[in-house]
């Protein structure tokens, strides 16, 4: 009997926590913003997503077999990746977009560097950035109208937005989603839905989205209306475009953000800043994507700098100013 | 005055599972029929065996001198005769170790020279409870078994204003320390004060977690005959009951980097189990031949707190504890958080242990280690604000000053990291190693 009892190292007891608990939260939290998307744009939105999740499972799988990894599709990363990816497309983009992304998503910006926990870059953002270089046209026209599912003539309202000040929608548009957008990005109460429940359920750190938004928010109000300071809409500047989704599910991902709870409220800080500059005095109508994944670069850095207050540092500090040492 | 603490820096909401235990009143184990006595049964230097084999002693009777300064007596707990002075396995060395083996005559005859020193803290200089705590082997019972007798005497320019008795208990399952408040509680406000008395501190704070409200009772309830005792009530939280933690909690202070101690910030803690021990040493003349241990867990049939002989097989007590339920997946000395999985039950109660947890099969499980997707859990839950993940990811790597310039000396080894580790890395386990590999290093530099 005895040599049978098991010896490991304590703790001898683990929180009921898994990565696969945390990401299948993940998963619970973006479907109320995947149902909007469907609902405001209709069955070929719903198709998006299905041929998105389907093929970043599937490439995880494929890569994971041929080079001989275990296969780890059942932790739910891939199926967040490809989720998080589709809601970010314009509505009416041709189904192979989606598949080609988020196999470039999985293949590239994940596996190739290790999997998870060894990317860099948040997939789901890189494969954005990849298929807006490569099908420009598809990225940036194949709007749909909120309900009628037709084809927008026009920009979206963020364009409009970044140039006059003027969103030219109400707030309960704004709320429900009823604009032309990416499939995920428009219904801010189902965002809003999703984002708390992973705050309450402690799987993200509300410092990022707090961080992200604020300062958006912030910039916008000051900055938004050409021609005048302190006089922006900053609800409009948070609610339209991507910064809601961004905020919440793409600049808290784990593995491209800071590990310190310090470090993300700066993640969050830079992050609005730097969309902020793209919308306001940049090229591009939408600065989300860019702005999230240079604040993935910069984390090693901010993880390197932004450290904990240890316990007991306060007599290192007195030591130091008694030596006559610079101190830090 | 009672003051109410919820503040601290990190930790982890941990089941407590005192349930299966905090109820049974403490109850004498028995004799067994062999007593493993190690030379090693605390911090410092072993023992020195003071008889040898074939010799007839009596309970209380001294067995080993201590030593060296820091080491501790050992006596007999029970009357019999020496059986061997020979190599056992030790649980917590986790190697063969010298021990002295008594068989007991079952008589329990107490040695002749045994006696009171003091029926009151009057009678009694603060150097006669030292040099008595030396004499009575009595160290800290809390787990760490640091010799008493040294603590009470810290270097002469620290001052120190406060001294803490810790009743926290904050590991899951275990409730020696609950018990012995319960039901000792004038004993323990005896020996609290008397370690107070013997270091010449004024002020005293009783500390307990607040999911004992009984104890908490029984204690402000003997409290109130003494005047200069505070109590210190602490919401539930591991790990509470570390040293530096209640020191932070109570008294707003904190401890320097090692090797800095609570004294260097004016503070001396002790174990209420420790304070216990004191005063019966006190007040019957009986050394430290006996603790309370709590043997439980979902795998023993009869969870209980024990008065078990020092010595005595943890087989013995899982079989008093109405023996296993099914096939027992993991034994453990100790707490679930800290304790060590033993691979034999065939091993003696120390001074230091405060418990024996028995898990089932199902609770014995080995979960997949996954990579670090940096949650950053691990550093919210460090009570010593340290980042055990990139500790760990050099330990691992073997990176070892790379482990040292994240401070990996500091760490406590409480386990909050490893616990609350979603991808189940042994964060802890790695920065052990790393402490290890970093002490052997700069003894050879030395």
């Amino acid at each position: 009997m005895e040599d049978r009892l098991l010896v490991t190292p304590a703790p001898h007891m683990k929180s009921t926590k898994t990565v696969q608990g945390l990401m299948l939260d993940v998963v619970i939290a973006l479907l109320p913003a995947a149902i909007a998307g469907t609902i405001l744009f209709g069955f070929r939105s719903l198709l998006v997503i299905l041929a998105s999740v389907a093929s970043a499972v599937a490439s995880e799988a494929i890569y994971q077999k041929a080079v001989k990894r275990p296969v780890s599709i059942n932790d739910f990363s891939a199926v967040i990746t490809g989720l998080l990816l589709a809601l970010t497309l314009p509505p009416d983009v041709p189904v192979w977009i989606p598949v080609i992304g988020s196999a470039f998503a999985i293949v590239i910006a994940k596996q190739v560097f290790g999997g998870l926990g060894y990317n860099f870059v948040n997939p789901a953002l890189a494969a954005r950035a990849f298929l807006i270089a490569a099908w420009p046209l598809h990225m940036t026209r194949d709007w749909l109208n909120p309900m009628t599912y037709e084809a927008l003539s026009s920009a979206t309202p963020l364009v409009g937005f970044n140039a006059t000040g003027q969103a030219g929608l109400t707030l309960t548009q704004m709320l429900l989603g009823q604009r032309p957008g990416s499939i995920g990005e428009t219904c801010i109460l189902a965002l809003l839905l999703g984002g708390l429940y992973l705050i309450v359920r402690d799987v993200i750190d509300y410092r990022i989205p707090l961080g992200y938004l604020g300062t958006l928010a912030l910039g916008t109000w000051i900055f938004g209306k050409p021609g005048a300071l302190f006089q922006g809409g900053a609800l409009s500047g948070v609610f339209l475009g991507g910064a809601f989704i961004g905020a919440f599910f793409m600049a808290t991902d784990y593995v491209t953000s800071p590990v310190t709870q310090r470090g993300r409220l700066y993640m969050g800080i830079g992050a609005g800043l730097i969309t902020l500059v793209i919308r306001l005095w940049g090229g591009y109508p939408e600065g989300v994507t860019y702005a999230i994944l240079f604040m993935n670069l910069v984390t090693p850095l901010i993880d390197n700098y932004v450290i904990p207050r240890y316990y007991g540092s306060g007599h290192d500090a007195k030591a130091r100013k008694a030596a006559g040492g610079e101190t830090r | 005055m009672i003051t109410v603490i919820k503040k601290m820096i990190g930790g982890v909401p941990v089941p407590g599972k005192k349930e299966l235990s905090e109820k049974s009143p403490i109850e004498f184990a028995g004799i067994p029929g062999e007593l493993v006595l190690f030379m090693s049964q605390h911090i410092g230097a072993p023992s020195v065996a003071s008889v040898k084999p074939k010799d007839q002693v009596k309970r209380g009777q001294i067995i080993a001198e201590p030593g060296g300064f820091v080491s501790a007596a050992l006596h007999a707990p029970t009357s019999g005769v020496i059986k061997a002075i020979e190599p056992r396995y030790h649980p917590v060395l986790a190697r063969m170790s010298e021990a002295i083996v008594l068989e007991p005559d079952g008589k329990h005859e107490p040695a002749e020279n045994m006696s009171p020193t003091a029926s009151d803290l009057d009678g009694i200089l603060p150097e006669q409870i030292r040099k008595l705590a030396r004499e009575a082997g009595i160290v800290g019972l809390g787990g760490a078994a640091f010799p008493t007798s040294v603590k009470l005497a810290p270097p002469e320019d620290k001052h120190i204003d406060t001294y803490l008795l810790n009743g926290s208990e904050c590991e899951p399952y275990l409730t020696a320390d609950h018990r012995v408040m319960l039901e000792q509680a004038d004993k323990v406000l005896f020996g609290f004060r008397a370690l107070m008395k013997a270091s010449g501190v004024k002020r005293g704070i009783m500390c307990i977690e607040d999911n004992k409200p009984d104890a908490i009772e029984a204690i402000k309830q003997a409290m109130s005959s003494y005047d200069g005792l505070e109590l210190a009530v602490l919401s539930a939280r591991y790990p509470r009951g570390g040293e530096k933690q209640l020191v932070h909690a109570v008294l707003g202070r904190e401890v320097p980097p090692p090797p800095g101690l609570p004294y260097d910030v004016g503070v001396l803690v002790s174990n209420v189990g420790t304070a216990y021990a004191l005063a019966e040493a006190i007040l019957t003349g009986l050394p430290l031949v006996e603790r309370v241990v709590t043997v439980t867990g979902e795998g023993v049939a009869k969870p209980s707190n024990f008065k078990a002989l020092l010595g005595t097989p943890l087989s013995y007590l899982i079989e008093r504890a109405g023996g296993f339920t099914g096939t027992p997946g993991k034994v453990i000395l100790g707490g679930p958080m800290m304790g060590r999985a033993l691979k034999s039950i065939d091993v003696p109660v120390l001074k230091g242990t405060s418990g024996i947890l028995v898990l089932t099969k199902e609770q014995a499980v080995e979960e997949p280690i996954l990579p670090c997707v940096k949650c950053g859990k691990c550093i919210d839950a460090c009570p010593m604000g340290l980042q055990p993940l990139w500790i760990s990811a050099h330990a691992e790597r073997g990176l070892m000053e790379e482990a040292e310039s994240f401070r990996a000396m500091d760490c406590i080894e409480c386990g909050c990291c490893s616990y609350i580790c979603p991808a189940k890395r042994p964060l802890v386990q790695w920065i052990k190693m790393a402490k290890a590999d970093i002490t052997s290093r700069r003894k050879a530099q030395r």
